[in-house]
């Protein structure tokens, strides 16, 4: 069936044939047949990773079986199961997710294919930490990798954007929980100096830790944000309830322009108040804490037709100056964005096209419209490479490919894998097109 | 591929030594292009047109020499245009067009029929032969420059006048029928641009440069808009103008 997909920015709509294989001889018939193919999730990647014009794109939504959840809380999930149906799953036995995005609705295939990072960076990792092995169909053959079985196939798949192969499943090392509560302590700073030094000196002390920054404030208050820690509640709970699930939605496309310098303004003015300055020991439930935003459902239809980019980069812990001078940059340019998301990241992993480095990263969102963002983002870019830092390939939408290899400095490694299991390059997305990965 | 600002990195032009066209892929190869097909009439005009892309950083260009007077040519031009691209084409620019002569072309019947057929018919050709090749893509857009002189066709330019009417008009079925194919028709309306085309023309009210034009137009490939005015403020002066009373209208052209 061709149809036509976007992200969830919903920019760069593109047209491909989309089917959901069923079982592996399909897949493998489909990885040796197409010209182009890539697989798809639950197209929660922001720009244009999960779609591949005019080819075929694999759903793998077939793929969702559930393994019995082991006494160690070692479970193998389909490609398929998102992160959603696995807290459903294990919670109630008292077992959680080891990463998770800011959204539940993502597949593991999907979180595999992005090397997901979740709140508890710092201190976990990202996804591919929690992965022991995983069941991969490449155009050559299925393989069986881990991090001691064709393991640079494994680590090239960590973070490689479903060029790889098509993940079938994956068995995966769940964290055990006593409640389905979460202790918060919060704290507002004025200023983005303030932000960060707090999170350097503090952060380590918690699992979980994000910051709201409010990068459209100016002078004093530039950067002012507040900062959200905690961890599992230790005190088990009567029951432990999953969350519950979107009550709200945005049943269509609002008109372009509702998001602008004015309304965001008043949005981060409003959050900034409504944050305590100071405030410890709060229970929340796992939906409040870990993904607010899945309150409502298709919130990015708020965006209207031109849709958003979402802006993620990290840079290493040497360059904090550089998280300053983006802010400073965009707060100056006027360019509307929404209280942007900073965190810190600990330790990256062998993953050639993996994201994190340890360090900073920020991530904001910003509707399409005003004609300074695309000159504003690109000098951004030039900010984080030299810098050493990079962009997040699941968020973007906009990077130049000379700029993603210097940001990228192992993308030899991955070519070089990608070569063995995909010689004639029939993996390809617009993504790996547009930033010059693969054509 | 486009990104999610509509920047193109390969840019076809029919009709690459216009000024418009020119400037446009200036603003383009600044962004994201790096690869130019430019097709055209003159060789060396072209050539120097495809030189100043290879300056401003595309790393290949290519150029392609057809005339506009003969619409058979219009499928091996479009073909010869893709296979030098040698990658999905991101944006194809349909800019050809030819004034001419008012006063002597209105009363002869060939030349008439020239200024018709490129701006109507050679265009419509090429249309209809990229439409295909952007379908199996599933994904591109297509950009054609008309002109606000279509809107309300002038007795001073009713050939040319005509002619982008049926173009622009042409254009809004077209992208009607390609809804939801990945690929989008957006048209671009003019109002007097300052070129080698108007030279030694009396400019009209809020007349602007080509450089003007290019600006306008990445704003509108952005937005996606399915027609671009540039300057903007046309949009609104030919929604009134378009409803001037013909005794009127035709005041305001004589006097000028
Ligand atoms: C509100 C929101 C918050 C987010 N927060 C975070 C966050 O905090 N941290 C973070 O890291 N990310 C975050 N993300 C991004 C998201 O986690 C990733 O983009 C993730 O990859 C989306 O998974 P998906 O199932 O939707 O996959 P898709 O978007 O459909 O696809 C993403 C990639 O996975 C590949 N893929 C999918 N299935 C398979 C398979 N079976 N085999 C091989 N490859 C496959 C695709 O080819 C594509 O390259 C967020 C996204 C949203 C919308």
């Amino acid at each position: 069936m061709r149809e036509s997909l976007w992200g969830w920015g919903r920019t760069s709509p593109s047209v491909a044939d989309v089917v959901t294989p069923d079982s592996e001889t399909t897949v493998l018939d489909a990885l040796q047949s197409a010209v182009t193919v890539v697989p798809r999730g639950l197209g929660r990647s922001y720009g244009d990773a999960a779609q591949v014009a005019g080819g075929l794109v694999l759903r793998n939504d077939a793929f969702r079986d559930i393994s019995p959840i082991g006494d160690d809380g070692v479970v193998t999930v389909g490609a398929g199961v998102s992160i959603d149906d696995i807290i459903r799953r294990g919670l109630p036995d008292g077992w959680f997710v080891p990463v998770t995005p800011g959204t539940r609705q993502v597949t593991v295939g999907g979180a595999i294919a992005a090397d997901v990072h979740g709140k508890n960076h710092h201190v976990d990792g990202s996804f591919a930490s929690h992965v022991r092995s995983l069941r991969l169909l490449t155009p050559t053959g299925p393989l069986h990798c881990s991090p001691h079985e064709n393991e640079d196939v494994f680590w090239a798949t960590m973070g490689g954007m479903g060029l790889t192969g098509f993940v079938v499943n994956a068995t995966i090392q769940l964290i055990p929980v006593v409640s389905d509560r979460v202790i918060v302590d919060t704290v507002r700073h004025a200023n983005i100096d303030d932000v960060m030094a707090d999170m350097l000196a503090n952060d380590h002390r918690y699992r979980y830790s994000v910051s709201w920054v409010d990068c459209m404030s100016k002078g004093r208050s530039m950067g002012r944000g507040i900062i959200t820690r905690g961890d599992h509640d230790p005190s088990p709970s009567p029951e432990k309830t999953p969350p519950r699930r979107a009550r709200l939605s945005v049943p269509f496309s609002a008109p372009n322009g509702i998001l602008n310098s004015l309304s965001i303004r008043a949005f981060n003015e409003g959050w900034f108040r409504k944050a305590p300055r100071h405030r410890i020991g709060e229970y929340q439930t796992l939906g409040t804490f870990f993904h607010p935003l899945d309150g409502v459902q298709d919130w990015n239809r708020l965006y209207g037709s031109r849709g958003f980019v979402q802006y993620q980069f990290a840079v290493p812990d040497a360059a904090g100056d550089t998280v300053r001078a983006a802010i400073e940059l965009l707060s100056s340019s006027g360019v509307p964005s929404f209280l942007a998301v900073l965190k810190r990241f600990g330790d990256g992993n062998p993953g050639s096209l993996s994201f994190p480095i340890p360090g900073w990263t920020l991530a904001l969102d910003l509707p399409v419209g005003p004609s300074a963002l695309p000159g504003v983002l690109d000098q951004l870019d030039q900010l984080v490479a030299a810098a050493g830092g990079r962009i997040y390939l699941a968020k973007d939408s906009r990077l130049d490919p000379d700029l993603f290899r210097e940001m990228y400095p192992r993308v030899d490694d991955f070519l070089a894998v990608k070569r063995r299991v995909d010689p004639h390059n029939v993996m390809v997305s617009d993504l790996s097109r547009r930033i010059g990965l693969i054509n | 591929m486009e990104n999610a600002f509509g920047q193109p990195q390969s840019v076809v032009v029919l009709g690459g030594t216009s000024d418009i066209a020119d400037a446009l892929v200036g603003e383009l190869v600044a962004a994201r292009a790096r690869t130019v097909i430019l097709a055209g009439r003159n060789p060396e005009t072209l050539a120097a047109a495809a030189e100043r892309a290879a300056t401003a950083g595309a790393t290949t260009t290519a150029t392609v020499v057809f005339d506009a007077a003969d619409p058979s040519n219009a499928e091996a031009t479009v073909r010869a245009c893709f296979d030098a691209a040698q990658t999905p084409v991101d944006l194809v620019v349909v800019a050809v067009g030819y004034l001419g002569d008012q006063l002597a072309d209105e009363v002869d019947p060939l030349a008439a029929a020239h200024v018709a057929t490129v701006n109507y018919t050679w265009p419509v050709a090429a249309l209809a032969a990229l439409t295909p090749r952007m379908l199996q893509q599933g994904t591109g857009r297509i950009l054609v420059i008309t002109s606000v002189a279509g809107i309300r066709v002038r007795r001073g330019s009713y050939l040319y006048g005509s002619a982008k009417a049926g173009l622009d008009r042409h254009c809004e079925g077209m992208a009607d029928a390609l809804l939801g194919t990945g690929v989008t028709v957006q048209i671009l309306r003019p109002g007097f641009v300052h070129t080698k085309m108007t030279e030694g023309m009396k400019a009209a009210p809020f007349a602007v440069d080509a450089q003007r034009v290019a600006r306008d137009t990445v704003a509108g490939l952005a937005s996606s808009s399915r027609v671009i005015y540039s300057p903007s403020i046309m949009k609104w002066l030919f929604g009134l103008l378009r409803h001037l009373p013909a005794g009127l209208w035709r005041a305001l052209n004589e006097s000028r």
